[in-house]
C-alpha cells in the first residue's frame, strides 16, 4: 500500500479562485477557466467538494446556484468568520480527518490563516490550479462505483439528517421509516477495488485496521481458508453503497474475524451489530468455534464495545492483538427496523 | 451514594429516546434482544459517563455490566463510589 496521503475533501474560495472579481463589490463575477473541468473531474474520482467563503451567504449562494454548481458543494461555509473556522466546520460535518482536506484560494492570507491553526490541511494557491489535476494527493489510485457516487450518498445523507432533525419520536421510529435493506454477500471480483478502499479508509469502525492490497483480497477471495464479505446498505433515499466488509479465516473446526469495518457514513444508522450476528449464527449452523482480533486504538472503541456486546470474551493477548472468542449462545434476532438479506449459501 | 432506584429511573429515560413503547423490567436483557445496535451502546456508556461522572474502561465494557437495568445500576454504583475514594 502506498502510504502517501490522498485528499478526500477539496475546499473552495470563490473570490478570484472559483470566479474572477468580488462579489461584494458588485463585480460582474465570471467563472475562472477551466474551473468547472477541476470540479467535475474531481467529482468523478469521488473526491468531495465544499466552500470556504468571506461572503453574504444567500448571494454567494444564489450566484453559484446560477452557475449551476450547487449541488456539487457539501456544506457550503459562506460568512464572514476565519477560514479556519470554516474548514473545522466542513470537517465536522462531513466527519473527516484534517489530513485529508484540501483547501484552494488566491489569497497567501487566508491559506496561512488555516494552515497556523490546521497544519495539515494541504494548502494550495489559486494560480497552481492548472496542475491541481495532476497532483497525487488528488488521485485516488481506484475509482470505483461507489466514489462515482460518493457526493449524491453525501446528498442523500443531508436530507436524511435534516428529516431525522424534524422527526418527533423514538429513534427506532426514525430509522423504522427508512425502509433500509441490509445485504450481505461474498465479495466478488468487481468488489475488490471498494473493499481495498474500505479497508484504507476506516478508522473509526475498524477492528484491527488492517490493511489488504487488491491482490492480497483477490487470494482471500478465492481461497478455501477464508470468507470475504461485503454488506451494502439501500433505503428510501438511494444507496449507502458498499459500507461493510468482514474477513474470516477458517482453520479447522475455528473460524477467525480477521478484519470486520463498516463505513463511518452508516454510524447512525444502528447496522454495525448485523453482520457480527450474522457471522454468528453460520458459525453455530457449522458447527464450529468463532473468534475476532481486535487492536484496539483511541479511535474505534465502539467496535470494541460492538463486539463486547455482542457476547465476544477477550481470551488471550498477544502484543497489541486481542482474540476474543465468543460462546455463540444468545443471538439475537435482527432488529426489526432493517431488513436482512444474504447470499443463499452466506 | 446514589440511591439505586434514581439511576434505573434516569437510564429508563435513556432508554425511552430510544426505543418506543418499551418499559424495561429491572432483569430484563436489554442488548441480547433484537433492539441492540453498537451506536446505542455507545451511546448509553457516553451517557453514564457523562450523568455519573464515571470512566468505563475496556474492562468494564462487559455484558454483564449493562444488560440489564439492574446490573447498570449496581455498576453505576460501584463505578461511582469507587472514584470518590481518589478524590
Amino acid at each position: 500500500m502506498t502510504s502517501e496521503k490522498k485528499i478526500k475533501c477539496v475546499v473552495w474560495d470563490l473570490d478570484n479562485t472559483l470566479w474572477n472579481g468580488l462579489l461584494s463589490e458588485n463585480d460582474p463575477v465570471s467563472l475562472c477557466e477551466g474551473v468547472v473541468e477541476v470540479i467535475k473531474t474531481l467529482d468523478n474520482r469521488g473526491i468531495l467538494q465544499s466552500v470556504a467563503s468571506k461572503n453574504d451567504h444567500g448571494t454567494a449562494m444564489e450566484k453559484i446556484h446560477e452557475f449551476g454548481l450547487s449541488d456539487f458543494f457539501l456544506y457550503p461555509q459562506i460568512n464572514w468568520n476565519p477560514k479556519s473556522s470554516s474548514i473545522k466546520a466542513i470537517a465536522e460535518s462531513i466527519n473527516i480527518g484534517m489530513d485529508s482536506l484540501a483547501f484552494i484560494d488566491d489569497q497567501p492570507y487566508e491559506r496561512d490563516e488555516v494552515n497556523f491553526s490546521f497544519p495539515d490541511v494541504l494548502c494550495i494557491d489559486a494560480a497552481d490550479m492548472a496542475g491541481l489535476l495532476d497532483m497525487p494527493e488528488m488521485n485516488p489510485r481506484f475509482i470505483t462505483q461507489d466514489s462515482k457516487i460518493r457526493r449524491q450518498m453525501y446528498l442523500n445523507d443531508i436530507k436524511r439528517n435534516n428529516i431525522e432533525e424534524m422527526f418527533e419520536g423514538a429513534k427506532e421510529d426514525f430509522l423504522a421509516s427508512l425502509g433500509m435493506v441490509f445485504r450481505i454477500s461474498q465479495a466478488k471480483e468487481e468488489d475488490l477495488r471498494r473493499a481495498e478502499e474500505l479497508t484504507v479508509r476506516t478508522h473509526q469502525l475498524n477492528t484491527t485496521g488492517y490493511t489488504y492490497s487488491y491482490d492480497e483480497l483477490d487470494r482471500f477471495r478465492t481461497s478455501e481458508d477464508h470468507i470475504l464479505l461485503t454488506a451494502t446498505l439501500d433505503d428510501k433515499y438511494g444507496t449507502y453503497g458498499k459500507i461493510g466488509l468482514a474477513l474470516i479465516e477458517r482453520n479447522h473446526n475455528l473460524w477467525t474475524i480477521k478484519l470486520l469495518l463498516m463505513s463511518c457514513r452508516v454510524l447512525s444508522r444502528g447496522v454495525g451489530a448485523i453482520m457480527i450476528n450474522h457471522i454468528r449464527n453460520k458459525a453455530k449452523k457449522s458447527n464450529v468455534r468463532l473468534c475476532a482480533e481486535m487492536i484496539a486504538t483511541d479511535r474505534n472503541r465502539m467496535m470494541y464495545m460492538t463486539y463486547k456486546f455482542s457476547g465476544f470474551k477477550e481470551v488471550k493477548k498477544r502484543k497489541d492483538v486481542i482474540v476474543f472468542e465468543n460462546d455463540l449462545t444468545l443471538i439475537p434476532d435482527f432488529p426489526t427496523y432493517v431488513h436482512v438479506d444474504s447470499d443463499s449459501n452466506w | 451514594m446514589i440511591p439505586n432506584n434514581d439511576i434505573k429511573k434516569t437510564v429508563c429515560t435513556f432508554l425511552n429516546r430510544h426505543i418506543k413503547n418499551h418499559e424495561f423490567q429491572g432483569d430484563e436483557a436489554i442488548f441480547t434482544s433484537a433492539l441492540f445496535n453498537s451506536l446505542f451502546a455507545m451511546q448509553l456508556v457516553l451517557f453514564l459517563e457523562k450523568e455519573y461522572r464515571i470512566k468505563v474502561e475496556n474492562e468494564d465494557l462487559d455484558l454483564s455490566n449493562f444488560n440489564t437495568l439492574n446490573a447498570i445500576s449496581a455498576f453505576v454504583e460501584q463505578k461511582a463510589s469507587c472514584d470518590c475514594h481518589e478524590h
